[in-house]
Order: C-alpha cells, then sequence, then structure tokens
C-alpha cells in the first residue's frame, strides 16, 4: 500500500468513509443483537460473528490487508493458526468435562 | 562518515516491504498471541465457572458502545492522516492526527470514569473472576492506547521534522503507526461484545 500513487489514494477516501458508516451500524447491530431474548451459546456466536466482520474490515480497508504482499499474509496466516490453538486448548478442556 | 539505512522508504527486493512494515507485523503478531492468551483465559474461567454474570449487568453498556463508536471514529482519522500525506497535504495531516489524538484521550478519559464508578460502588479486581479478567483485559488494553498516544503525539509533534528532510520516511512512519492503531481498534471490537454483552 505504501508505493499508492496520490490518486489511488484520493480513491480509496470514498471507500473509508464507507467502512467507517458499515462499522458504525455493525456496532449498533452488536447492541440490538444482545437485547434480543436468545440464549447464551447462540448470542456467543452471532456476537462474535458481527466483530469478526467488523475486525475484517478494519484488517482489510484500514490495514490495507487487501492488496497487501505474500510475505505478510503468509505471517498472518501462521498467526491465526496459532491463535487458534490458543482458543482450543480451553475449548477442548471444556467439551471433554462435558462429555459433548 | 554516516551510513544511510536500507530499505527505510524503497522496499526490501526479497520481502517486497520497507523493513519498519515488515517489522511492525511481526509486532502485531506477536501481540495477537498476547491478547489471544488473555482471550483463552478469558474461556477458560468462563467455561469453568459455576456462575458468570452477564456483563450488561454489572458494566455500562450506552458509555461503553459511545467508546467504542469513538475509537472506530479514531480508526478513520488516523488513516486519512497517512492518506493526507500521500496527497502531499500536510496541513491536513496535522489536522487528522490531532483529532485521534483527542479521540484517544476522550477514549481513556471515558474508561477512567467507569473504572471510578467501579470502585466508588466498591468492585475491585479481587472481587470475582469475571471483574479480575475485565480489568485485566480492559487495563492492557487501555495502556495499548496510552502507548499509541505517545507515539502518535511524537509523530504530529517533534516527528513532524521529518516530512521537510525525508517525506517518504515519515509518510511511512505513520503507516506503521497506523497499523499499530487499527489493531489497537480491532482489539476492543472484540472486547465490547465479549466483555459488556455476552
Amino acid at each position: 500500500m505504501s508505493g499508492h500513487s496520490a490518486e489511488e489514494v484520493r480513491a480509496h477516501v470514498k471507500i473509508y468513509m464507507m467502512v467507517f458508516g458499515a462499522l458504525a451500524v455493525l456496532t449498533v447491530v452488536t447492541v440490538a443483537v444482545s437485547y434480543l431474548d436468545i440464549a447464551v451459546g447462540p448470542a456467543m456466536v452471532l456476537a462474535l460473528l458481527i466483530a469478526t466482520v467488523k475486525g475484517s474490515l478494519v484488517a482489510l480497508f484500514f490495514m490495507h490487508l487487501k492488496g497487501e504482499v505474500r510475505a505478510i499474509l503468509w505471517t498472518l496466516l501462521l498467526t491465526a493458526f496459532f491463535f487458534l490453538v490458543l482458543m482450543s486448548v480451553p475449548l477442548s478442556g471444556y467439551l471433554d468435562s462435558t462429555s459433548l | 562518515m554516516s551510513v544511510a539505512i536500507p530499505f527505510n522508504s524503497e522496499p526490501r527486493p526479497d520481502t517486497g516491504l520497507y523493513n519498519a512494515k515488515l517489522g511492525v507485523w511481526l509486532f502485531l503478531a506477536s501481540e495477537v498471541m498476547l491478547f489471544g492468551a488473555l482471550f483463552s483465559t478469558y474461556i477458560l474461567l468462563r467455561t469453568a465457572a459455576v456462575e458468570w454474570p452477564q456483563g450488561s449487568e454489572i458494566l455500562d453498556v450506552p458509555i461503553a458502545f459511545f467508546n467504542t463508536l469513538v475509537l472506530i471514529a479514531s480508526s478513520v482519522t488516523m488513516v486519512m492522516s497517512w492518506a493526507s500525506l500521500k496527497m502531499g497535504d500536510v496541513g491536513k495531516f496535522r489536522l487528522y492526527m490531532a483529532l485521534t489524538i483527542l479521540c484517544a484521550l476522550i477514549f481513556l478519559a471515558v474508561k477512567a470514569y467507569e473504572y471510578g464508578a467501579k470502585f466508588s460502588h466498591h468492585h475491585y479486581p479481587s472481587d470475582s473472576t469475571f471483574l479480575a479478567i475485565y480489568f485485566t483485559l480492559t487495563g492492557l488494553h487501555g495502556l495499548h492506547i496510552i502507548g499509541g498516544v505517545i507515539v502518535n503525539g511524537y509523530l504530529w509533534g517533534p516527528g513532524l521534522k521529518m516530512w521537510k528532510s525525508d517525506p517518504e520516511r515519515f509518510t511511512n512512519r505513520i503507516e506503521v503507526a497506523g497499523l499499530y492503531w487499527h489493531f489497537v481498534d480491532l482489539v476492543w471490537i472484540f472486547l465490547f461484545p465479549v466483555l459488556y454483552l455476552l
């Protein structure tokens, strides 16, 4: 992204504003969903799904991951893998204890 | 005789990136694991707890909702400060960077108010595992905000003199500072529902 010309950056400004709007709307949706009368499990999945969409928007457009070089994408893929391993450790223990 | 540090502005042939950018991404990878360890701890504590309070029963959702919007707005002003430099408008850079710092300070002030309200109701980290992980996660996140304010403040003020001597390198500095700042925003995007709403 650092190599982009002024014209390309100018074109991106509109996208930044659209992403800002989407993030604000999704934040309202996150809070609205929490007031719905749904069980903890599905509520958790829904909230994390919305957060993942919001996080992806930030990473893709504000952090310019969209169109980023392979060195960074591979680094992040490896990071995501180890992050999931970290999350799976307590979850696997919980699933074992509940015999699911 | 001074020797210029290579790949400050131009990309390295093997990575396709200037060095600071690869460096900050590797740093952010380590940050993912730092916060990941604490999120993992949260899951462990929550699944092992006999009872777990809903965040909204203890914490102030409207105020955290406001803070979420403030942090999202700061991400936009941060990326706009970088875009302004790419378009050669240093005046707008200063404006957007000042707004980013202002948003960060508002976020911290609101967080301080929240902490104060908790302490005045005698809610301390030692009271429950929920409050312990709440203060740990938000406290660590708050420290990251403070770190960002210091770096952004330097780039807005004394660090700006590099714009005259090496504008491309300065623009790159803003880009990597922005990557860090967006990551801090991204962490909050997950902290908000996990702690306040679920």
